[in-house]
C-alpha cells in the first residue's frame, strides 16, 4: 500500500518537473527563438520583477516575446528592440542596469563602502598599536612606579 | 564617548536607508513617458466596433486615459470612483479596454457602471505596449497638445485623485 502510494508521489513528481522549464516558443524557427530567449534573459518582466521576460510565463511577458519576435522578423536589431522597451518602460526594464551617473550609487557604491571599511579597520588597528605600545601614565602613578621599584632594588640589597 | 559616535552614525544612516526603501512601492516604476506625445493609436470603440478612435480625435482637451479590463480585480476598486467622477463632469474619462473579449468587457461596464466617454477595444495588448503598461488598471493625465502629464499605477485611491489627479487636470485646463 505505502509503495503504491509512494511510487505514485514520485510519478506525479516527475511529471511536474516535466511541465516546469521555459515558457513553450510560438514560432518554429529555432534560430529567431534562440535570439528571442537570449534578448530576453536581458529584460525584467514588470509584473513579477525579479524574473526576466525570458524565464517568466506572465502574459506581459509572454506578449513581449511576440513583439520582440515581430521586430527582430521586421529585421530590427537588437539594440534597437532594447530602445524601444526602455522608451516605454523606463532603465528600469533593463535586468542589468546602465553605468550612467544616477546608477552610480549601485555600481560603485559597496566598493566605496568596502574601501571605507578597510580605511577604517587599518586606522583603528594603527592607532591601536601606539597605543599599546606606549601606555600613557600620569605623574602620580609614574611616582608610585618609581617608588616600588626602588623598595624592591632596595629589598634585594640585603 | 567618541569610540560610540562613529557605529551610532552608521547606524542611523543605515536606519536611514532603510526606511526610506521600505516606503517606497517597487511596483511603482516611474513611466519614460512623461512629457512625451501620448503614444498613437486607431482602435475600434467597445460599444461601436465600426468606428475608431484615435489619439488625434482628443487633442484640445485634457483628458484622463484608464486602462482597464472585466477580467481586472483591482479595477473593481477604484471603478465607483471613476464613476461619481464621470457624474462630476469635470474631465472626460476614455477607457483602453486591455486584452478584453468585448461582450465581457461590455457586460462589466453595465453591472458596475460606464464612466467612459467612450472606450476603445485594445484586444492585443500592443497598444497596452506603446504605452508601458504593465499593471491594470493604470491611469494617465493627456493634456490639450496630447502630451502625457502624469501616470497612475494601480487602482486610483481618493487621496491619488484629490491630491495629485484632478489639481493636475484643473492646471491643465487652466493653461
Amino acid at each position: 500500500m505505502l509503495r503504491k502510494l509512494l511510487l505514485g508521489l514520485v510519478t506525479l513528481l516527475a511529471t511536474l518537473t516535466l511541465h516546469a522549464g521555459q515558457a513553450v516558443p510560438a514560432a518554429d524557427d529555432p534560430v529567431l527563438e534562440e535570439r528571442v530567449t537570449e534578448l530576453g534573459h536581458l529584460l525584467r518582466c514588470l509584473v513579477c520583477q525579479n524574473q526576466t521576460i525570458a524565464d517568466s510565463h506572465a502574459e506581459l511577458a509572454i506578449d513581449l516575446k511576440n513583439e520582440i519576435r515581430d521586430m527582430m522578423v521586421a529585421g530590427k536589431s537588437d539594440q534597437e528592440i532594447i530602445d524601444f522597451m526602455v522608451a516605454r518602460y523606463g532603465d528600469f526594464v533593463l535586468y542589468k542596469p546602465q553605468v550612467k551617473s544616477s546608477t552610480w550609487l549601485l555600481w560603485f557604491g559597496p566598493g566605496v563602502l568596502l574601501l571605507l571599511g578597510v580605511g577604517a579597520l587599518f586606522y583603528k588597528l594603527k592607532r591601536r598599536a601606539t597605543e599599546v605600545t606606549a601606555p600613557e601614565l600620569t605623574e602620580e602613578q609614574r611616582r608610585k612606579a618609581h617608588e616600588l621599584l626602588s623598595q624592591r632594588a632596595g629589598g634585594e640589597q640585603k | 564617548m567618541m569610540r560610540f559616535i562613529w557605529p551610532l552614525a552608521i547606524f542611523l544612516a543605515l536606519v536611514g536607508f532603510l526606511a526610506v526603501g521600505l516606503n517606497l512601492n517597487p511596483r511603482e516604476v516611474p513611466s519614460p513617458l512623461i512629457d512625451k506625445p501620448a503614444p498613437a493609436f486607431s482602435l475600434p470603440v467597445l460599444h461601436a466596433p465600426d468606428q475608431t478612435l484615435t489619439q488625434n480625435d482628443l487633442k484640445g482637451q485634457v483628458w484622463l486615459l484608464n486602462v482597464w479590463a472585466s477580467w481586472c480585480v483591482s479595477c473593481r476598486q477604484e471603478h465607483p470612483l471613476l464613476v461619481e467622477l464621470a457624474q462630476a463632469n469635470v474631465v472626460p474619462i476614455y477607457g483602453l479596454n486591455y486584452k478584453d473579449e468585448r461582450n465581457a468587457g461590455m457586460q462589466w461596464l453595465s453591472d458596475h457602471g460606464d464612466p467612459y466617454t467612450a472606450s476603445i477595444m485594445d484586444a492585443d495588448g500592443r497598444t497596452g505596449i506603446e504605452y508601458g503598461v504593465y499593471g491594470v488598471p493604470e491611469t494617465f493625465v493627456i493634456d490639450k497638445q496630447g502630451v502625457i502629464r502624469h501616470k497612475h499605477i494601480g487602482p486610483i485611491t481618493r487621496e491619488a485623485l484629490e491630491g495629485k489627479l484632478l489639481p493636475m487636470v484643473r492646471e491643465l485646463n487652466a493653461s
